[in-house]
């Protein structure tokens, strides 16, 4: 255990990243633990989906090199690097549910694709991992048009962790959610995160949520990356973390 | 750092076995119960049964590795032991795991209680067909009240001095249905007119009549084929674009931020649109009548050796104005179906991806349909009317 404590499961290095000529990310460096949740902020356009996209591979990069699990990703066949999907979960940020399917199919594609698990095994485990991210009994029936915002979120949490992954990845998933159903939502990924055992990659804007579940956190600022706590940031220098962690939000948030 | 390629296969395969002891089963468990193992441990736990045990207990003490999939597993045989009667003395597993199967244990109630939904029956098999017709009777009346709407529309936009017809969308209707369709159309009238040429001529021979080739080619392009391959290919291009352009304007919420604006839907999206093919489709109608009959003149030349002047003067003779005429009424009819079906199906379409596909498919089809439909109504009308 604490040999593998030591290894981080996401370890990016000089990571160069350019969309349509302008520069996003100058040499990033990152690396995440096993049993972390690491919070992704930064301002409008300073590259974090670019980033998450990055490491689960949507994303080619200009230069550096991104580690998961100890695989370098862009050197992998197609087939390792499939199989090395299989150890992660990501949730898009409008949940990226497929519409022409019911949420227990959604859950389900993973599964059908992956393992030769009997179908009514199948709908026993996604009719629990329906109920273990907080979604009444009767969504499992329901199209993800016939879901709220907040519901649609749950069922791609669901989704994502349909084959048990050790790394999932959030995209911004209290964005759109009214307060108590962000706070939810909060306490639903550290439950999870804690019972499971999950590393989780999570990009946010939402600074409640940044307090309320994760461990460390990387702020995206002039191209570069700064990583700290919550404590050790709010003293940082850097005008953009100092009026994000200062700023009225951002006092409201920490003086809870 | 070494580059370790990810392992999907568990690690320690997963064991099973039970004991019985007098009165008491034990469930032994251990290795990895994750996954990739599952589907076996599944199929050796259907095979368990506890027939005359009194006391269960499950041991997974030696279990190395447990995910929700594994969880499940031994929580459900642990019900299962209690459905028979049991009585569960023992359930344990490494304290790692606690927090997992207190998450589960309690979610578990509720997936049991309601699971997925069983084999359907007769009553509902009848109940679908029972909604299906009325909703085919209810899209047949909102068609025909959205026709309603859209005519009193068009009207205004037309007569009313104090409304502006949307010039620019028009013409730019115009040239996207019309002006574009140009080449697949022309290139399609031609070898239908040489298809109609050869075959007519090798029917007709037979008689010595191969002079009539053009005659037929003649009355048949002008009057019925050009017609019907226009408007087909219009319903094909345009009739569909109409329905995926507004529905996805749909999916957007384009059209609610329109009618917050005050902006009415079919003036903005539907009138220009709807009178850019009753202006095009007539045009291309002819374009098609006249590249058809370039097609048959070639085949002619070639196949049977009439010379240009001589097809010239038999068609003079074969086609009157009216023949012209009765192809060419048609046009603005079939444009105005292609039109508010286009957009009728598009304004219907649901907020999701799937939505647009299924009903521009059907935009086509109904178009194509409602187009055969009324020209199978003029033949029998032009033949009662004696044209």
């Amino acid at each position: 255990m604490s040999d593998r404590a030591k290894t981080p499961v996401i370890r990016v290095r000089g990571l160069v990243n350019e969309l349509g000529g302008n520069l996003i990310h100058d040499q990033l460096d990152l690396d995440v633990m096993p049993g972390e949740v690491m919070g992704v902020v930064g301002g409008s356009g300073t590259g974090k989906s670019v980033l998450l996209r990055s490491i689960v591979g949507l994303n080619k990069p200009k230069a550096g090199s991104i580690k998961v699990f100890g695989a370098e990703t862009s050197e992998l066949a197609p087939q390792d690097l499939r199989a090395l999907q299989l150890r992660w979960g990501v949730l898009f940020q409008e949940g990226a549910l497929f519409s022409s399917q019911t949420v227990t199919e959604n859950i389900q594609v993973p599964m059908r694709r992956y393992t030769k698990m009997s179908q009514k095994l199948m709908n026993e485990v996604a009719a629990m991992k329906i109920s273990m991210v907080g979604l009444p009994p009767d969504a499992g029936r329901k199209f993800p048009s016939e879901l709220s915002g907040g519901m649609r979120k749950r069922a791609g949490l669901a989704r994502a962790l349909a084959l048990d992954p050790d790394l999932v990845f959030l995209d911004e998933p209290t964005a759109g959610l009214d307060p108590i159903s962000a706070s939810h939502f909060d306490e639903l990924v550290r439950g999870l995160q804690q019972s499971l055992g999950l590393t989780v990659f999570m990009v946010t804007h939402d600074i409640d949520t940044l307090r309320a579940t994760t461990d460390r956190i990387a702020v995206l600022v002039g191209k570069k990356i700064k990583i700290g706590t919550v404590a050790t940031l709010v003293h940082d220098d850097d005008p953009w973390i100092q009026e994000y962690f200062a700023g009225p939000r951002g006092r409201a948030a920490l003086s809870v | 750092m070494r580059n370790i390629l990810p392992v999907v296969e568990a690690e320690h395969p997963a064991t099973l076995s039970l004991e019985r002891r007098g009165v008491g089963v034990k469930l032994i468990a251990g290795g990895d119960w994750i996954v990739p193992e599952v589907p076996r441990l599944d199929h050796e736990l259907q095979g368990l049964h506890f027939a005359g045990a009194r006391e269960g207990a499950i041991d997974g003490s030696t279990i190395q590795k447990l995910d929700s999939a594994g969880g499940w597993l031994l929580l459900r045989t642990k019900h299962a032991m209690q459905d028979a009667g049991l009585r569960v003395t023992q359930f344990t597993l490494p304290d790692q795991y606690r927090p997992l199967m207190e998450n589960m244990d309690r979610a578990k109630a509720e997936a049991l209680i309601h699971g997925p939904r069983g084999p359907r029956n007769l009553k509902e098999y009848l109940e679908r067909i029972g909604r299906a017709t009325v909703h085919v009777l209810q899209q047949g009346y909102g068609l025909l009240s959205f026709l309603g709407q859209i005519t009193v529309e068009n009207l205004e936009a037309v007569t009313s001095p104090k409304r502006e017809l949307p010039f620019p969308a028009l013409i730019h209707q115009i040239e996207e249905t019309g002006l574009t369709a140009l080449p697949i159309l022309g290139l399609l009238s031609f070898l239908l007119g040489v298809v109609i040429a050869y075959q007519g001529a090798d029917q007709l021979r037979r008689f010595g009549a191969e002079i009539f080739t053009i005659n037929l080619l003649g009355v048949s392009v002008l009057r019925e084929i050009g017609g019907l391959i226009a408007a087909i290919i219009v319903a094909g291009r345009s009739g569909s674009a109409f329905t995926a352009q507004i529905g996805t304007m749909r999916v957007n919420e384009e059209i609610d931020a329109m009618q917050t604006l005050g902006l009415n839907i079919a003036e903005v999206l539907v009138v220009p649109r709807v009178l850019g093919l009753v202006v095009s489709l007539p045009l291309l109608t002819f374009y098609a009548g006249a590249m058809g009959i370039i097609g048959g003149a070639v085949m002619c030349y070639f196949d049977l050796g009439i010379t240009i002047p001589v097809f010239l003067n038999q068609l003079q003779e074969a086609v009157t104005w009216q023949t012209l005429l009765v192809g060419l009424i048609k046009a603005p009819v079939f444009a105005v179906i292609i039109g508010l079906v286009g957009c009728y199906e598009g304004l219907r379409v649901e907020r999701n991806a799937a939505s647009v596909g299924k009903l521009t498919t059907r935009s086509v089809v109904e178009s194509i349909f409602l187009v055969i439909v009324f020209d199978a109504g003029f033949s029998i009308f032009f033949s009662v009317i004696g044209i």
